[in-house]
């Protein structure tokens, strides 16, 4: 943990000035404009466009230099502790769960939610909370039914259905 | 004695049956919609604004339509609670600050303390905001016009410092949290200039901005899951929010152990919901940190405390009402949904401003008049379900976390109908679950992406105002007492860790 406290300060310390200088960018379309003239009072205009951005930045790089040296003085929880930042439950958790998720994302731009929803409500209450195949099937199934209701037809907000689309047709004539 | 005279007229013609009725259903709509993560009270209203028209041509009013959406509004407030306790995710920004204590007190297995806390706490800050506008709306009014730019963003600089001065142990963390938040908030077009700005890697998508739900979904949705998951390896399975009638009636009488919260809630919400684009997502934070301040036990807040889960609630359904009032008394909308209920009050051919009152005494009244019904029936009907929103406690945690996860997909897409954010959250989700084992607290960022909008714009106006020139936050009457406070609340940990090792120092001497 003492370790993962460092990096992180790190890394959010790089972030915070990548966002510094992404703030400094000028409108594209004005070449006139350099870098950084956005981050002060301008005259007549008050604060420019990366004023708010930049000054917070440059905040969120105090506070990583600041988490930093109390990592040294080794003041706060992270920087005392010894265990590891993922353990070995955490980090098959993460594999699984996580990429569960991301699969059901990278899903629904194929078979779009309710196509999406199915296959990772199967994955997950069957293979990772092995329920029945019973109760898997029941809540699988109700569970997109329900959404489609819900969304689709009680409040008017189309979720997209990917290759399935001609499978809704009819249920739109009925419903829509 | 003209207005309690006007009023008993009004509650009277609201609760005619087809009001009631109207009223009944709009409260059930509003809760349900306000309890699903991604859509809240300006869905409903929005969605069903064709709808009234329908009521209009039915009962010949203007006040029937007007009734209906308000109890949509009303029912909303109450909803967005329910998500909040029970699944951990903000059904809406105003419901966020209701997730620190509400979630920990549902892990806890005392849901059913939580629920009827927010339903009855939203009942009391509703009833006072009533009052208040019933008996003061047109001074009150004045008030909410001296609040400008300089004010709005002393209001906003306080809000963040109830969070550093009363924040975690980890000071920078805390601060590095807010920052970020408002830094996320600022990504896309800047609404002054015009210019985009922050559009990482030039993804077009970024140009829009980073909502509020796509984070606050991540967070609470994602990375609050994994998290609990990884705590709890899947031993938890909340099946001690048992619910009886007993169990419900004990909390009821428990409630008035809130009484602190609820009160400050409801002061605090009303105040800051009547003034123009604060609403009451600022009203709720506000209140919970002020709380949190002025409890004896400040210590215990984020672990499961019913002041915590009350001075939000009481503060966004007392902000609701409050909203109402520039919106009726001035014709300027103080949230997005009240934007919604004055297109529609335009619509029906009524003017809403200082002549309201005047000019159409049958509308406003009734309508007052509703407000009180239908805060009365969304407290009963809030009541009455808790045992069904408790009932998904019951659920085994390997059934309720993937229906968690696919609420939270579902709901973001819903929000913005933009795949980009869908991933974008997923992203947040990962990225907090990361920060918040290193003790990052996550709730300062997502109040910053929700004040971030309103704080940048009132705080480069006045410096434009002022050319440049920062002691106008000092200098104006109202401005000036408020950026004070805020500073020395900032300032507070600061005191206090100098007080704290000027101790050790002198123990260490002894």
């Amino acid at each position: 943990m003492r370790k993962a406290e460092l990096i992180m300060a790190i890394v959010l310390g790089l972030l915070s000035i990548y966002l510094m200088w992404k703030s400094g960018e000028g409108p594209s379309w004005d070449p006139t404009v350099q870098r950084f003239d956005n981050i002060g009072l301008i005259e007549g205009e008050g604060p420019g466009s990366g004023f708010w951005p930049f000054w917070l930045s440059l905040i969120m790089l105090g506070c990583c230099v600041w988490t930093g040296v109390n990592w040294w003085r080794r003041t706060t929880p992270p920087s005392q502790s010894e265990e590891p930042f993922l353990d070995s439950y955490a980090q098959k958790m993460l594999l699984f769960v996580g990429g569960g998720l991301i699969g059901f994302l990278a899903l629904i731009h194929v078979v779009g939610f309710y196509g999406a929803m199915l296959v990772f409500l199967i994955y997950y209450l069957y293979f990772l909370g092995r329920h029945s195949i019973t109760q898997t099937l029941a809540i699988s199934i109700g569970t997109p039914i329900f959404s489609f209701f819900f969304f689709d037809v009680a409040m008017r907000i189309v979720l997209p259905k990917g290759y399935l689309e001609p499978l809704f047709i009819p249920l739109y004539d009925m419903f829509l | 004695m003209e207005i309690i005279a006007a009023l008993m007229d009004g509650v009277w013609q609201a609760l005619q049956p087809t009001n009631l009725l109207l009223a009944f259903i709009g409260v059930v709509v509003g809760l349900f919609v306000g309890a699903m993560p991604g859509l809240g009270s300006v869905n409903g209203v929005a969605i069903l604004l064709p709808f009234t028209f329908v009521i209009q041509e039915m009962t010949g009013s203007a006040t029937s339509p007007m009734i209906f959406l308000a109890a949509i509004y009303y029912g909303a407030m109450y909803g967005g609670a329910i998500s909040s306790i029970t699944l951990g995710i903000p059904g809406a920004s105003p419901a966020v600050a209701t997730t620190f204590d509400g979630r920990p007190l549902a892990l806890k297995g005392q849901a059913d303390k939580a629920l009827v806390t927010a339903a009855l706490a939203s009942f009391a800050g509703a009833t006072v905001a009533n009052v208040f506008f019933t008996a003061f709306a047109p001074p009150l009014a004045s008030v909410a016009l001296k609040f400008g730019n300089p004010e709005i963003f002393a209001l906003m600089l306080m809000a963040f410092a109830t969070f550093v001065g009363l924040g975690g142990d980890d000071i920078p963390k805390t601060i590095f949290s807010i920052c970020f938040g408002l830094v996320l908030a600022a990504v896309g077009f800047d609404e002054i200039t015009g210019a985009p700005r922050l559009a990482f890697f030039d993804i077009v998508e970024f140009q829009h901005g980073i909502r509020f739900l796509v984070l606050a979904i991540g967070v609470y949705g994602i990375g609050e899951m994994i998290w609990t998951i990884n705590s709890s390896r899947y031993k938890q399975t909340h099946t001690e929010a048992n619910i009886t009638f007993a169990t419900v009636t004990a909390a009821i009488r428990e409630f008035p152990k809130a009484w602190k919260g609820t009160s400050i809630g409801s002061g605090l919400g009303f105040f800051v919901g009547i003034l123009p684009a604060a609403g009451a997502t600022p009203g709720s934070l506000m209140a919970y940190g002020v709380t949190k301040m002025v409890s004896k036990n400040p210590e215990k807040f984020g672990q499961g405390d019913v002041d915590g889960v009350a001075a939000p609630e009481a503060a966004n359904n007392s902000a609701s009402t409050g909203a109402m009032l520039p919106m009726m008394t001035l014709g300027i909308p103080g949230s997005p949904t009240t934007a919604v209920l004055l297109a529609g009050m335009v619509i029906w051919g009524l003017q809403p401003g200082p002549l309201l009152f005047s000019n159409q005494p049958d509308f406003v009244w009734p309508l007052i008049g509703s407000f009180y019904v239908s805060n009365f029936i969304a407290v009963i009907v809030n009541l009455a379900f808790i045992p069904i929103f408790l009932w998904m406690l019951r659920m085994p945690f390997t059934i309720l976390a993937p229906l968690i996860f696919v609420l939270s997909v579902v709901g973001t897409y819903a929000a913005y109908q933009n795949m980009f954010d869908v991933w974008l959250m997923l992203l947040f989700g990962f990225g907090f679950y990361f920060l918040r084992i290193l003790d990052y607290p996550v709730a300062p960022a997502v109040l910053a992406i929700v004040l971030g909008p309103i704080a940048e714009p009132t705080l480069r106006q006045s410096l434009l105002l002022s050319d440049g020139d920062w002691s106008i936050f000092f200098t104006r009457p109202i401005a000036g007492p408020i950026t004070v406070v805020a500073i020395i609340l900032i300032l507070l940990p600061v005191f206090k860790l100098i007080r704290d090792r000027l101790r050790s120092r002198s123990k260490e001497a002894t």
